[in-house]
C-alpha cells in the first residue's frame, strides 16, 4: 500500500518526464495494474462529441475510482483523426495507452495512406452507438426535411453545410443526403463537433450534422432547430423530429463510441480495461447519460467487437467509393 | 441585485477557512507548475482535477481556479529570469523581462509582471461579472473569416510595430508558418513535410520545442561566447525597498495596464484566439502608444507589464465560451468542462439561469485565487531572484537539464529532444545574424488557426477572396492590419519630410 502510494506521488509530481522509467517495471502477470497514469488518446479535437464524452468517462473512472491511476484525455484529431492513429500505431505494446474512436477509425485510414492498419490494435470495448440529426439555426425559415431540400436546391451549391472533416461521419451523411436528394451542398470542414454547433448558431454555416450531445445547449436555449433525425426510430429526446425512415428516404447512420489498445498490448492489461470499461457502463451516470444525451448504450468487448470493426469497415469502405473518396 | 446577493454568497463560501487554505495551496503549485518550462496551467489542472471529485464541487471550483491563476502568474518567471517562455502566452513577456534581467533588474520585473497580472485579472473578472451573458453573443459572431482577420492583425502588430530590420521579420514569420504545416493537413488529412516517413513530424512540432530550442539552448550558446573569459554573474539583488519603489513605478502605467486588460479580456473571449495574440496585441499597442518606443526589447518595463496584463485578462476572457456556449477555448478550459459535466452541470447557454450560483461562486473564486496568487507570487520574488545569483557555470548546466527535461516530458518522445538541440543551434545562428526570434515562435502558435481559419472561409465562400472585407467585423480587423501594416513607412515618410524641412501643415 505505501509503495503503491509513494509509486503514485511520484508520477504526478515528476509529471511525465519520470513516468517512463517507472513503467519500466515488469508488470505482474496476475492482478496486473496500471502503474503512471494511462493516457486516454481522442481522435477529435476539444468540444465535439467524442471529447465530451470521453472526459464524462474519464470523470466517472476518476469518481467512482475504477482505476488505479489517473486518467489523462490527450486530444490527437488532426487530419480526421489520423494523428491519433499513427500515435497509437507507433506505441505498440504500450498498455498505459488507450484511444477513444469514432468512426473516423475506419475511415481514415481507407482515405489516405498513413501506414496503419486497424486490424492490428487491440480492441477493448465498445460503449455506445451515437446518433445522428440534421439541424439548422433556430431563425431559419426551414421547419421540415422538405423545407431543407427545396433551400439546398435554391441556393444553388452554395448551401453551406458545416462538419468535422471530409471522409468524417457528417460528411458521409452530406453525401448521402445529396446522393438521396440529387443535391448539391458546400462542405465546410470544422476542427470538432463543438466548433460545428458554435458556427451554425452563429449564423457562419447553414446546417449541420451534428451528435445530439453536440447541439443539446443550444437547442435548450432556443438556439437550433432538430429537422430530421436519421436513426430507424424516434429519439426520446426529441420526439417531435421525425426520423429519415419514415419520411420514406432510407437514411441510418450509427456513430461508434469504443476503445481500444495499441497493437500488442498485454493480455493482463486487456483484461483491466476490459472489466473497467464493463463497471462503467453500469454506473448509474452513465446510464442518465446516455438518456438525455440519444446516445444507445451498447456494451460489446473481445472478438465480438474485432468483428464488428471490421465488418463496418467494410462497409465504409463501400460508401467512400460511392463518394469517390477512396485511397486507391 | 441578485447578482450582488450570489456574488456576496460566492465569496463567503470562498473565504472560509478551509478554502482559504485550498487557495493557497493551489496557487502555489500553480505558480511552481507554471513556472517550469515544459510545464503549464494544463498539467496542473489534470494532475488535480481528480482531486475535485471528493471535494464539494464549490472547493474544487476554488481548487482549479487557484492553480489556473498560480500558473498564469508563473509562467511569467521563466520568460523573465531564463528568457524561455514557459507557455506560449509568455512568450511577449520576455522581450523586456529578459533584458531587465540581464541589466540586474529582474526583482523589478517580476514585481511588474505580478501587479499587471493582477491589474488584469481584476479587470477582466469585472467585465466577466458585468457583461458575460451579451458577451457570448459577441463570441458567437466569429467565423472562420472573423478568426482570419484576428490572426492576420496580430502577426501585423508585429511587422508594423516590430521596429527591427521589417524584411528579417516577415522573413522569419514565413519560416514560422512553413513550420506550422508540418505534420497532419487538417482538411485533408494528408501527411506534409514528414521528412520521409518520420513517424516523429506526424503530429506536427509543438511549440514548447520550438520556443525551449531557440529561447532555452539558443540563449544558452549564445551566452556562453560572449561570456567565454568572464564568466558574468547577473547582479540581481532585492531589498523591500526596491519593492515599494517598484509597485510606486507601476502607479505610472495604469494606462498600458487597462488597455491590456480590456484588449485581453476582449481576445480571449474569441473562442480561436486566446491569451498568445491577446498578449501580443497588447504589447504592440503598448510601443506604438508610448512616447519613446525605441526603449521597447530593451527593458522597458511597460513591456513587461501589458502583455502580462493581456494574457491574465485573456484566460479570464476564455472561461466565457466555455461557461456560456460550452466551448473551450485552450487545452485547460476543455479540462474544466470536463470537470463541470462530472460535477453535473451543463455548460452552455443555458448555465446562467439554470446554475446561477455556480456561476457566481465561480467568479467570486477567480477573484479571491486572484488575491492569494499575487500576494504569494511579491512573496517568492526575492526566492526567484536569488535563484539567478548562481554562478554563471552552475546556471547553464541548470537552464540546458530543464530544457531536455521540458522538452521530453510533454510527448515523451526522443524526437523533440533532438529537434530542441537542432533548434538551439538554428536559433543561436539566427540570433548572431540578428533576426528577430519571437516572429517565427508566434507564427508557429498562430500558423495552424491563421491556416484553417483562410481555406474555411474560402471553402464556404466559394474562393471568394473578398469575403474578408464583406463582413463588418472581420473588414474592420482587415482595416486595422493594413493600417498597422503600412504605419511604419507613413512614419518614415513624414519623418523624411520634416527632416528635408518641408515643415508638413498638421
Amino acid at each position: 500500500m505505501i509503495h503503491s502510494m509513494t509509486r503514485r506521488a511520484f508520477a504526478a509530481a515528476g509529471a511525465a518526464a519520470l513516468a517512463a522509467s517507472v513503467g519500466l517495471a515488469p508488470a505482474q502477470a496476475e492482478d496486473w495494474a496500471p502503474n503512471k497514469p494511462i493516457e486516454m488518446v481522442i481522435m477529435a479535437g476539444q468540444g465535439g462529441g467524442a471529447d465530451r464524452l470521453a472526459r464524462l468517462f474519464q470523470s466517472i473512472i476518476q469518481k467512482q475510482n475504477l482505476a488505479a491511476m489517473p486518467v489523462l484525455p490527450v486530444n490527437k484529431g488532426g487530419g480526421s483523426g489520423a494523428e491519433a492513429l499513427r500515435y497509437m500505431s507507433d506505441n505498440a505494446g504500450e498498455s498505459h495507452k488507450i484511444m477513444a474512436t469514432l468512426n473516423s477509425y475506419y475511415t481514415t485510414p481507407l482515405r489516405t495512406d498513413i501506414g496503419v492498419d486497424i486490424e492490428e490494435f487491440t480492441p477493448i470495448a465498445r460503449m455506445a452507438l451515437d446518433t445522428f440529426v440534421l439541424w439548422v439555426n433556430a431563425d431559419s425559415e426551414i421547419q421540415t426535411l422538405d423545407d431543407w431540400v427545396a433551400a439546398v436546391r435554391a441556393a444553388g451549391g452554395e448551401w453551406k453545410m458545416g462538419g468535422t472533416g471530409t471522409g468524417q461521419e457528417d460528411s458521409l451523411v452530406t453525401a448521402m443526403l445529396e446522393d438521396t436528394f440529387g443535391i448539391e451542398i458546400t462542405y465546410v470542414p470544422f476542427k470538432g463537433g463543438g466548433d460545428v454547433a458554435k458556427n451554425l448558431v452563429g449564423g457562419h454555416i447553414d446546417s449541420t450534422v451534428n451528435n445530439p450531445s453536440e447541439q443539446m445547449g443550444f437547442y435548450q436555449a432556443g438556439k437550433s432547430r432538430p429537422i430530421v433525425a436519421f436513426t430507424p426510430d424516434r429519439l426520446a429526446a426529441f420526439p417531435d423530429t421525425p426520423t429519415a425512415t419514415e419520411l420514406g428516404h432510407e437514411i441510418v447512420y450509427w456513430m461508434q463510441r469504443s476503445f481500444v489498445g495499441p497493437k500488442d498490448m498485454p493480455a493482463e492489461a486487456v483484461a483491466y480495461y476490459t472489466a473497467m470499461f464493463e463497471a462503467l457502463s453500469q454506473s448509474e451516470e452513465w446510464q442518465t447519460y446516455t438518456q438525455e444525451k440519444a446516445l444507445m448504450a451498447d456494451f460489446l468487448t473481445g472478438d465480438d467487437l474485432q468483428a464488428y470493426f471490421l465488418e463496418e469497415r467494410a462497409k465504409h469502405a463501400q460508401i467512400l467509393e460511392l463518394m469517390g473518396e477512396g485511397s486507391s | 441585485m441578485e447578482i450582488l446577493s450570489l456574488l456576496s454568497d460566492g465569496f463567503a463560501a470562498s473565504l472560509s477557512p478551509f478554502n482559504l487554505m485550498i487557495v493557497l495551496i493551489g496557487v502555489t503549485a500553480g505558480l511552481f507548475i507554471g513556472a517550469m518550462p515544459g510545464l503549464g496551467s494544463v498539467n496542473g489542472v489534470a494532475i488535480v482535477l481528480p482531486l475535485t471529485f471528493v471535494v464539494p464541487p464549490s472547493t474544487a471550483i476554488i481548487l482549479l481556479a487557484a492553480i489556473y491563476y498560480g500558473a498564469m502568474y508563473g509562467g511569467a518567471v521563466s520568460s523573465v529570469l531564463l528568457g524561455i517562455p514557459g507557455a506560449s502566452t509568455a512568450v511577449a513577456t520576455t522581450f523586456d523581462g529578459r533584458p531587465m534581467a540581464q541589466q540586474g533588474k529582474a526583482g523589478l520585473a517580476l514585481i511588474a509582471a505580478a501587479v499587471a497580472s493582477f491589474v488584469g485579472g481584476t479587470i477582466s473578472v469585472v467585465l466577466f461579472a458585468l457583461f458575460a451573458v451579451p458577451l457570448a453573443d459577441l463570441a458567437l459572431a466569429f467565423g472562420p473569416a472573423e478568426e482570419f482577420a484576428l490572426v492576420l492583425l496580430a502577426f501585423t502588430t508585429f511587422v508594423g510595430l516590430g521596429g527591427d530590420d521589417i524584411l528579417k521579420t516577415i522573413i522569419m514569420i514565413c519560416l514560422g508558418l512553413v513550420l506550422s504545416t508540418v505534420g497532419l493537413d487538417l482538411i485533408s488529412g494528408q501527411p506534409r513535410l514528414i521528412f520521409g516517413d518520420l513517424p516523429g513530424f506526424y503530429s506536427g512540432i509543438s511549440f514548447l520545442v520550438l520556443a525551449i530550442g531557440v529561447y532555452g539552448v539558443g540563449e544558452v550558446l549564445h551566452t556562453i561566447e560572449s561570456s567565454k573569459s568572464a564568466p558574468l554573474v547577473t547582479p540581481a539583488k532585492l531589498t523591500f525597498r526596491e519593492l515599494g519603489a517598484g509597485l510606486r513605478e507601476m502607479n505610472r502605467l495604469w494606462k498600458t495596464m487597462s488597455f491590456g486588460s480590456f484588449l485581453g479580456f476582449f481576445v480571449g473571449m474569441l473562442p480561436a484566439a486566446g491569451a498568445t495574440p491577446a498578449s501580443l496585441m497588447a504589447y504592440g499597442l503598448a510601443k506604438t502608444t508610448s512616447k519613446s518606443p525605441e526603449t521597447f526589447g530593451k527593458g522597458n518595463i511597460e513591456g513587461v507589464a501589458a502583455p502580462e496584463t493581456a494574457n491574465n485578462a485573456a484566460s479570464t476572457g476564455s472561461l466565457l465560451p466555455m461557461l456560456t456556449l460550452g466551448i473551450p477555448g485552450s487545452p485547460t478550459t476543455a479540462l474544466l468542462l470536463g470537470g463541470m459535466v462530472m460535477w453535473g452541470l451543463m455548460p452552455g447557454p443555458m448555465l446562467f439561469i439554470e446554475q446561477p450560483d455556480f456561476v457566481w461562486g465561480l467568479i467570486s473564486s477567480l477573484y479571491t485565487a486572484n488575491f492569494a496568487a499575487v500576494a504569494i507570487n511579491l512573496a517568492l520574488i526575492p526566492l526567484f531572484v536569488w535563484a539567478l545569483r548562481m554562478p554563471f557555470t552552475v546556471l547553464c548546466a541548470l537552464v540546458l537539464v530543464l530544457c531536455i527535461v521540458g522538452g521530453f516530458a510533454p510527448s515523451q518522445k526522443l524526437h523533440d529532444v533532438w529537434l530542441i538541440a537542432g533548434f538551439g543551434v538554428a536559433g543561436y545562428l539566427l540570433r548572431k545574424a540578428s533576426y528577430p526570434l519571437a516572429p517565427l515562435v508566434l507564427a508557429l502558435v498562430l500558423g495552424p488557426l491563421m491556416e484553417s481559419s483562410f481555406r474555411q472561409t474560402l471553402i464556404a465562400e466559394q474562393g471568394n477572396v473578398l469575403a474578408f472585407f464583406e463582413r463588418p467585423l472581420s473588414a474592420t480587423f482587415m482595416g486595422f492590419a493594413i493600417l498597422f501594416f503600412l504605419l511604419p513607412h507613413l512614419k518614415r515618410v513624414r519623418w523624411r519630410a520634416r527632416k528635408s524641412g518641408v515643415a508638413p501643415a498638421e
